[in-house]
């Protein structure tokens, strides 16, 4: 049986500094997350833990599935030294590659994804906020949830899946390779032009995915030069006998929630599916980089993408066919590694979204971000005859994804919300219940003053007794409202629940 | 081109057959169109004045 997917989803956002001259992304990032932490330990609403950093002790970003990295592979710089927090939501708030980034809480299913990611744009907002009003009057950070500057710059959103350990890598690379590339459908938000080599918006005028175009490997561990469709990192932030963490680097920051919600649950699935050796037929691409791009670049969605074996199949036929499976799955295997009820949502808007999509893609636009982007760009250059490389049809592209809520174009495109606006602000500060991100959150929001740092996988206590205490958290799912929830609410400090843990530990 | 065998996707047996909504009849076409161009004026008064700029401007590091 799969073990359950517990995923998150990490977002690197593009950011501004305006009114500023010589304005340094890096500085600018920092100020924007120092600014959040203190305005909401200012106002005591328990947000983040100011004094706990993150502890670094078990990274090992360099780390590839495959054993050893291929001479010539890049392993990922860890930057140490700049901001970085946790929040008591469980999520981390740091500063990578000079961009702002939140990593939200490991969730168990792909609604609690789309809520924490909600609540990442409402922490990223309230952290602009934060940072206007310790700016000079005139400067202002602006924070934008895409992922390319249209220049040829990308930046992330990366998503996480638990695997067991046992699953054959060479099965993940297959079907994950035919979802990952044919997912864009329903996943990309849109981009006004390509940014690929030779490539201008003369000949692609608006493509599917934001990220597609940078993507020039099939597998590699690789995340910021020559980006591998499957990313290899090998860092499970859990037990590494029993489990991997499949590293997904290949989609799109969305704006609806709708989509983010497709994007982690139909995966989550098909990653489901490979681990119980559900997937008889491969689609095996010729070349699955180009494919990827020729998806993206197909609005009309009739592409066929060439097979290895000299087949060819739309990336529609591929999507009904891994629904189908999934189906077929959730009869003979259940749902419970996808979140029982969330996963039968996943297969009911699964389908809805192909239907729609394969009817008349415009049908979707209040579910999709690059349809309903698609929809505007078209719109606005009607209404003011401009040509495909007009600046303000790429203006209206970057401000669909501005967080602002007075400047976003996305907030007013009338998009389908799965998430209730009371539900995103409790995420804001509450962590998930049911992974242990519960463990970490609980500990942080009662007990901070005792906590020196905290990763994925432990809480350092130091409650003045030498040498510091570390609560390793190896199992995804254990550390939930319903594992430890009596243990902490019995606690009243941090030396008890540490006795506590002592005893159990000895007993 | 050589001859492709193509592939069919699998006949639908789509279990929950409710028919997702046909998109936009035409009397709903009407409607939608109302509808976009009240969005476009949203825009037109939220879009940066200056695009030129405001594109040229709009530089980022690489990321991951």
């Amino acid at each position: 049986m799969a073990v359950p997917k517990i995923c998150g989803i990490e977002t690197e956002f593009g950011i501004a500094h305006t009114g500023a001259e010589d304005a340094n992304p890096i500085t600018a990032s920092s100020l924007l997350i120092n600014s959040y932490l203190s305005e909401v330990e200012r106002t005591g609403e328990g947000g983040p833990a100011k004094g706990v950093s993150w502890d670094f002790e078990d990274e090992k970003p360099g780390n590839d599935i495959r054993g050893i990295a291929p001479p010539g592979s890049l392993a990922p710089e860890m930057e140490t030294h700049l901001v970085n927090a946790v929040l008591t939501n469980g999520a981390r708030y740091y500063v990578d590659h000079a961009h702002p980034e939140l990593s939200t809480p490991e969730c168990s299913n792909a609604l609690d994804a789309t809520r924490y990611d909600k609540a990442a744009e409402l922490i990223l907002i309230r952290s602009m906020e934060a940072a206007a009003a310790v700016l000079p009057p005139g400067q202002a950070l602006v924070v934008y949830k895409n992922n390319s500057d249209g220049k040829g710059n990308s930046y992330g959103c990366h998503e996480n899946y638990l695997m067991a350990r046992t699953t054959p890598f060479s099965h993940i690379v297959v079907h994950a390779t035919a979802h990952l590339v044919t997912r864009q459908i329903f996943t990309g938000s849109g981009k006004v032009g390509a940014e690929a080599p030779g490539l201008t918006t003369r000949e692609v005028p608006f493509q599917i995915t934001q990220r597609a175009d940078f993507f020039e490997e099939e597998v590699g561990l690789e995340t910021t030069l020559k980006r591998p469709i499957i990313n290899t990192r090998d860092e499970p932030h859990a037990d590494a006998r029993h489990y991997r963490r499949l590293h997904v680097i290949t989609g799109d920051a969305n704006m609806s929630e709708v989509a983010t919600f497709l994007k982690v649950g139909t995966t989550a699935v098909v990653l489901a599916m490979v681990e119980d050796d559900f997937l008889a037929r491969e689609f095996r691409f010729r070349s699955p980089v180009q494919a990827m791009r020729q998806v993206s670049y197909d609005l009309g969605l009739a592409a066929p993408l060439e097979m290895a074996d000299g087949a060819s199949a739309t990336a529609l036929d591929i999507q009904w066919d891994l629904l189908d499976q999934a189906r077929k799955y959730a009869d003979s295997h259940g749902l419970d590694a996808v979140g029982g009820p969330v996963g039968e949502m996943v297969l009911d808007r699964w389908e809805q979204v192909l239907a729609g999509l394969e009817a008349d893609p415009v049908s979707m636009a209040g579910q999709l971000d690059w349809v309903a982007k698609h929809r505007l760009v078209q719109g606005l250059a009607e209404r003011h005859g401009l040509r495909p490389d007009d600046a303000r049809l790429a203006a209206l592209d970057l401000q669909y994804h501005d967080l602002r809520p007075e400047r976003s174009v996305a907030a007013r495109a009338g998009l389908e919300a799965l998430v209730s606006p009371l539900d995103a602000r409790s995420a804001v500060s509450e962590p998930p219940s049911d992974t242990r991100a519960y463990f970490r959150g609980q500990c942080l929001k009662r007990w901070a003053s005792s906590i020196v740092a905290a990763n994925w996988d432990s809480v350092v206590f130091d409650v003045g007794e030498e040498p510091l205490r570390r609560v390793p958290m190896m199992e995804p799912a254990r550390g939930t409202a319903a594992h430890v929830g009596r243990l902490l609410a019995d606690c009243d400090t941090a030396v008890e629940l540490l006795a506590r843990l002592r005893d159990q530990q000895t007993r | 081109m050589a001859e492709r065998e193509q592939i069919k996707k699998p006949a639908p047996q789509r279990e929950h057959s409710e028919a997702p909504e046909a998109p936009a009849a035409s009397g709903q076409g009407e409607e939608l169109k109302a509808e976009l161009d009240d969005l476009l004026d949203e825009i037109d008064e939220v879009l940066e004045s200056n695009a030129e700029d405001f594109v040229k401007s709009y530089i980022q590091k690489g990321g991951q």
